[in-house]
């Protein structure tokens, strides 16, 4: 009932190609941002900012950069970790040298390092594609994950092989406090979210998706190839290596390699999945699923064990989520596999109509 | 013959076997993918999960052969399964779709085989021990172990088997024209799911053989799902389809693999195993996309 | 002579898929090639358009000669084409595909498109109607959003007409356009390129089965068979000439 687009009539090409064309969604939109930006931090939580919501756009930016590449451009990519690594060892490594470069120049440093690495790996997709390319990208992840480590310049020399991420100040303000990190990570990942949207909708969203879909007509319609498949590695290996630049800041604290393993990769890949390929919104419907299901599981057998008295050793419940984990992957695969976003899209479908059924 | 030359052919010689025992596991990604289209991303889940059980059967006093034969059934069990539940209602999705479904079945078997199991590590013994062949140390100064040669001769005899049964048998044949197009397979009226079950049976059969292997060479812990990582190479540079590519991709790399860590290694401070295979395959890629024996596949537009 | 193909021979493998094939088309004029299937068709615009290089001969397009044009060389030099398999781009709209079709007159980079304000936007906003007025020419306004993937057969093809038409092409390239189509939807189709010819006076080869279509529409016809060319002239010449009439009920030559 509220849901209608009754009344709203585009008239211009450009009220037809905003962003959020209904006026409920841009109403909606606005009063998330307002929540986001100004009552979350006063109210939220320390720890659930801290182990949550932070992580949770941190993830969701990180799955923001692997969309680009697989969901729009059709790259199948397993290294996503490795340039998440790039970002957070040259952003440490930017403020710790340049230091009067900034944090945020920094993080844009280390994100253009991050790009030139994806571009490097990305050469391959020239001549390789699908399976072949995703296992070529594996390459990367190992590579660049023991580059990291092999070569001490990487860690300063430190003896543990532990960095510590320095603090992050903005023109002599710190942050410092959960809520502090949650808004800079906060406006960070809402402007390249934006700047993402943007970048998808116009020509260059349009070249990736018909290199995905049918490479050789997009070469013969005049389509570059080479250009738009670095492009796409550059772009989403920027993404990923702000993401984890973000990650090492201002959620772990430390610049560590063992936090940028396969097993990360793979699941930011989920989270593009299950959120939707091709889909911007996916990217956080997906993280925040991701996000909140280890949570989830943990809550839920606590509650076994403390309303039922069933005793679940630990083991068995991370064995638990494991199976649960790849259960439910298969059953979204199944149901729906073009994902969360595709099931928010029908959900907004039926508000349409409610509450009448057709 | 000089100590050099000696060294090197140990060297070289551990290279081919451990190729060989890549092949093993590179033989059951093969195969399915040969059948059914999907890359199978749980088969180094399924090397863990067969050799578990076979090891924890055996360690609760089980006979070896009973134990085999178990552990065989419960692979078939798991393969038809799989093809039930996973499989057979994707049937026609993207590649990318089954891929990862195959990775949602990989963390359901890693912690399926823990849950029953536990997670110890386990040693396996099959009888053949790992000691050098006597005749060769003696004679030449050879080292080369009884074992790794004994899993050469499984892992020979198993591709024999297996390419006979592709190129000959009419399940065979089937089997080739399921994988190329699951469609037109079924229109011509071939029971498309009891060959997928048919397959990932065997494929399950080969991660046992796989899993024996391996669990005798590192034991049966976790850390061997991770063997399948080390096929992926060994894919790439033989083709996804073939089963000669596997076997001649996992010498590839295994020997290059080899002479590299004890001959480059040292130049860069050593462990170079993590990504060398990885970028040796790729560079083989540039100059072969497709891999050794792979299908080309041509864009018709 | 806006195209003028001399003496190509393409070989794959040991197969020879054109031998000395030479012919040209005139600004302006519908001109169809027919033959009997493995003729070499879809070869030959293939060569044109740079997607295959001739073992010989040579390509004159607007007096530049080529051998060996690259596909896209070929599309920014003017020259656009549907395909006999559609080659839509499936996961994308209506709207999205024509669009494409545009991309080599847009100039911003993907820098500007980012930021979307200024002159992304403004030039975005030009070539949607540029689109715009190719969709409407084609009466496909009700299925501008609707993903490619679901709509029928011959509007798809219609779909990607448009996209070739978006490139403002001086030379258009049809490969069995009305292919799997039913009365009506040849009629449009026939319709739209005679319109496509007469409004925007783009040159056409087009490859076409359908004798009584190309009779109609073309105004002049080279027959290929096995490779080769074994008639050039107008509809009525072709249609009497022995040659052709022998290759078509097979006749052992």
């Amino acid at each position: 009932m509220l849901y209608r687009e009754a009344g709203q009539f585009k008239s211009t090409y450009a009220q037809d190609q905003q962003i959020f064309p209904i006026r409920q969604d841009r109403i909606a939109i606005g009063l998330l941002l307002v929540f986001a930006f100004v009552v979350v931090p006063l109210i939220g939580d320390q720890y659930w900012l801290s182990a949550l919501i932070t992580p949770f756009l941190i993830f969701a930016l990180a799955a923001l950069g692997l969309n680009i590449l697989t969901g729009y451009a059709g790259q199948l990519s397993l290294g996503t970790a490795a340039f998440m690594a790039v970002g957070a060892f040259m952003t440490y490594n930017f403020v710790l040298r340049l230091p009067w470069l900034g944090v945020i120049p920094s993080m844009i440093l280390a994100g253009l390092c991050a790009a030139a690495v994806g571009i490097v790996f990305g050469l391959p997709s020239l001549r390789i594609k699908g399976f072949y390319l995703a296992v070529a990208t594996l390459a990367c992840q190992f590579f660049v994950l023991w580059a990291l480590q092999r070569f001490p310049w990487f860690t300063n020399h430190s003896s543990s092989g532990v960095i510590t991420a320095q603090q992050i100040v903005i023109l002599g303000v710190a942050f410092d406090t959960p809520a502090e990190k949650y808004l800079f990570t906060l406006a960070i990942v809402a402007v390249m979210a934006l700047l993402a949207k943007n970048l998808m909708r116009s020509e260059t969203g349009r070249a990736f998706m018909a290199v995905r879909d049918m490479d050789v007509a997009a070469s013969v319609i005049g389509i570059p190839m080479m250009q738009t498949k670095l492009l796409a590695f550059a772009i989403s290996s920027f993404y990923c290596g702000v993401a984890g630049a973000l990650h090492a800041f201002c959620y772990l604290g430390t610049v560590e390699p063992e936090a940028y393993t396969l097993d990360l990769s793979f699941r930011i890949l989920f989270m593009v999945i299950i959120g939707g390929v091709g889909s911007i919104l996916g990217s956080f419907l997906g993280a925040a699923f991701i996000t909140l299901f280890p949570i989830f599981l943990n809550l839920a057998s606590g509650w076994l064990s403390h309303g039922f008295g069933v005793e679940i050793s630990h083991a068995a419940v991370s064995n638990l989520e494991l199976i649960i984990f790849g259960g439910l992957i298969i059953f979204f695969l199944i149901a729906e596999p073009n994902g969360l976003a595709r099931l928010w899209q029908i959900t907004k479908e039926k508000l349409r109509l409610w509450p009448f059924p057709h | 013959m000089p100590i050099e030359v000696i060294f090197f052919l140990e060297v070289l010689a551990g290279g081919l076997l451990a190729g060989v025992m890549y092949s093993l596991v590179a033989l059951g990604f093969v195969l399915i993918y040969k059948a059914s289209g999907v890359f199978n991303f749980a088969q180094g889940a399924m090397v863990f999960f067969a050799a578990l059980t076979f090891v924890s059967l055996v360690e609760r006093g089980w006979n070896m052969w009973l134990a085999l034969v178990i552990t065989l059934a419960v692979m078939v069990v798991l393969g038809l399964v799989t093809e039930r539940v996973v499989l057979r209602p994707l049937v026609n999705q993207p590649q990318i779709t089954l891929f990862m479904a195959t990775i949602g079945l990989t963390f359901v078997l890693e912690g399926l085989s823990q849950l029953i199991w536990g997670s110890q590590p386990h040693g396996l013994e099959l009888g053949i021990p790992d000691v050098p062949m006597e005749w060769l140390s003696q004679k030449w100064n050879i080292n080369i172990s009884q074992f790794d040669l004994f899993a050469a001769f499984v892992a020979g005899l198993l591709v024999a088997v297996l390419a006979v049964f592709f190129q000959k048998t009419r399940i065979g044949r089937a089997l080739r024209a399921v994988a190329d197009d699951h469609q037109a397979a079924l229109a011509v009226g071939i029971p498309l799911q009891h060959i997928w079950a048919i397959v990932w049976a065997v494929a399950g059969f080969v991660a046992l053989v796989a899993g024996l292997m391996w669990g005798v060479r590192n034991g049966v812990q976790f850390a061997l799902t991770f063997v399948a990582l080390k096929a992926l190479p060994v894919l790439l540079i033989g083709g996804f389809e073939s089963i000669p590519g596997a076997i001649l991709g996992g010498l590839i790399i295994g020997a290059t693999e080899k002479l590299a860590e004890v001959y480059v290694g040292p130049m860069f401070g050593g462990g170079i195993e993590s990504w060398f295979a990885y970028v040796v395959a790729l560079l083989f890629l540039l100059v072969r996309p497709e891999g050794l024996f792979g299908e080309k596949h041509i864009d018709r537009v | 002579m806006i195209l003028s193909v001399e003496n190509v021979s393409l070989a794959f493998g040991g197969v020879k898929a054109l031998s000395e094939v030479s012919f040209d088309v005139k600004q302006h004029e519908i001109r169809a090639i027919i033959g009997p299937n493995g003729a070499g068709k879809s070869s030959m615009l293939n060569v044109i358009n740079g997607v295959y290089h001739p073992q010989q001969g040579t390509i004159k397009f607007r007096d530049k000669a080529f051998k060996d044009m690259d596909s896209h060389e070929a599309a920014a030099l003017g020259i656009a084409r549907t395909f006999q398999n559609i080659a839509l781009f499936k996961g994308m709209t209506v709207l999205d595909n024509v669009m494409t079709g545009r991309n080599l007159k847009m100039r911003c980079n993907f820098l500007q498109q980012a930021v979307w304000f200024g002159p992304a936007k403004r030039e975005e906003l030009e070539h949607r109607r540029a689109a715009e007025e190719i969709i409407d020419f084609l009466e496909i306004q009700h299925i501008r959003k609707t993903p490619v993937g679901r709509l029928p057969y011959g509007l798809q093809k219609r779909v990607e007409l448009g996209r070739a038409l978006a490139a403002e092409p001086q030379l258009l390239l049809l490969d069995e356009p009305m292919a799997g189509m039913n009365l009506e939807e040849k009629q449009d189709m026939c319709r739209f390129v005679l319109d496509v010819n007469d409004q925007f006076g783009t040159t056409i080869v087009l490859i076409e089965h359908d004798m009584g279509v190309v009779m109609d529409i073309s105004d002049r016809v080279v027959v290929l068979d096995y490779g080769r060319k074994i008639a050039d002239g107008t509809p009525d010449e072709v249609r009497n000439n022995q040659k052709v009439i022998d290759a078509y009920l097979g006749v052992a030559h």
